[in-house]
């Protein structure tokens, strides 16, 4: 194999190329997302939501799948949370009067903020915005 | 037991009784549990509308009914232009009562009568045929009598669209978002490649509201209520007279009544 040296040369640069974004971000990790909580709205609401904090950031998902088949197909529109205090079950009405910057948020030129802010930085696209609208008070 | 020629007899012919008697019981234990499960189907509801075309003014142009709901449920305006087109979107709209009762209307019928324009809507039928079709269930029947939607499951086939024998039902050719003149932020809107059409207002009646048209109505043609409650506004309006249904021919059992 005479032409040996050249291909292991070939081999090694195309294996670096290809590897090029690994090095590129090695070491470095993405900057986590902030959220803008300084709209007027957030500020005013109180600060928690129906469930502590914790266990809504871990099954948010969960939560809104039930919401959703308890209202539109069972039609039980009130959710009695474990503190025994009871909130219309509605994402427009309910969610989003807190989590602002919601669907109309995009169009006005602001960044979509609460849910979109950690759900883009994951990748997890949401659909929720094709349908659910929210109020131009709460989205500026 | 010795297996002698008359044991095996005798227990062929047990057998043979068994197969008799197992139908026979399951029926008998069938109807044993429909009859305790009568009482669970009394809770069941069955929302129903009068429409009383004496009092409702749509021939004289009134579109009260139509704007109240239209602009409740964010249902976009496609535009004039576009008016008659497969495009257009409606929950409530007129149509003439020789359309709307084309078997009731006969040549000799007054031409007042024949052109009257009355208020027709999704008729909520206690046999719907757009729910037997639904390949993903979207469409379903709540145990209240409404006919609802689950946008989220509507897979755009438009089957339901083919079934239904009122032609209640609206294809979302577009996104309907730029077409809806003020959205209305306490409800949702569609998206492109949806079907939908008149909830009976079931995000208003879960809360113990009336529909928003027969609020809307300021003449009072409208009645709404539950027809298993002989005392309800729908059983009362009822028992006022005639009234008629359209197409109850096909099978649908509509719950829309119209007293001419």
């Amino acid at each position: 194999m005479p032409d040996a040296p050249k291909l292991i040369v070939g081999l090694v640069l195309f294996a670096a190329l290809v590897t090029l974004p690994f090095w590129f971000d090695a070491g470095k990790s993405a900057a986590a997302p902030a959220l803008d909580l300084s709209t007027a709205q957030a500020q005013a609401l109180k600060k928690s939501c129906v469930e502590p904090t914790p266990w809504m950031r871990a099954n948010h998902p969960v939560l809104l799948n039930q919401w959703r088949n308890q209202a539109v197909r069972g039609g039980n529109r009130v959710y009695t949370a474990t503190d025994g205090q009871q909130y219309p079950i509605s994402l427009q009405n309910t969610c989003l009067k807190c989590h602002t910057g919601g669907p109309n948020g995009g169009q006005n030129g602001r960044q979509q903020q609460f849910c979109d802010t950690c759900h883009g930085y994951t990748a997890v696209q949401l659909d929720c915005w094709g349908c659910h609208v929210q109020s131009k008070e709460a989205s500026r | 037991m010795a297996t002698t020629r008359r044991n095996l007899l005798k227990l062929g012919g047990l057998a043979g009784l068994g197969l008799v008697l197992l139908p026979v019981g399951t029926l008998l234990a069938g109807e044993a549990a429909g009859a305790t499960g009568a009482s669970a189907k009394g809770d069941r509801k069955q929302w129903a509308m009068l429409i009383d075309l004496n009092k409702c003014q749509a021939s004289a142009g009134c579109r009260d009914c139509i704007g109240a709901c239209h602009a409740a449920h964010n249902v976009p305006d496609i535009g004039d232009p576009l008016a008659d087109s497969k495009e257009e979107v409606k929950w409530i709209w007129t149509e003439t009562f020789a359309e709307t009762f084309g078997d009731q209307a006969d040549e000799y019928m007054a031409d007042e009568l024949k052109q009257k324009l009355l208020p027709v809507m999704c008729n909520h039928c206690t046999h719907p045929a757009c729910v037997r079709v639904c390949p993903t269930e979207a469409t379903y029947k709540r145990p209240d009598g409404i006919v609802a939607m689950d946008y989220h499951r509507c897979i755009g086939c438009r089957y339901c669209m083919a079934a239904c024998p009122h032609g209640a039902r609206s294809f979302n050719f577009r996104d309907p978002r730029p077409s809806i003149r003020e959205v209305n932020p306490a409800f949702p809107t569609r998206e492109r490649g949806v079907v939908e059409k008149c909830n009976f207002c079931a995000e208003r009646v879960d809360v113990g509201m009336l529909p928003a048209c027969v609020t809307a109505c300021k003449y009072g043609a409208l009645a709404f209520g539950d027809l298993t409650d002989t005392n309800s506004a729908i059983r009362k309006a009822l028992r006022e007279g005639y009234a008629l249904r359209r197409k109850p021919d096909s099978g649908t059992d509509p719950n829309v009544y119209y007293r001419v």
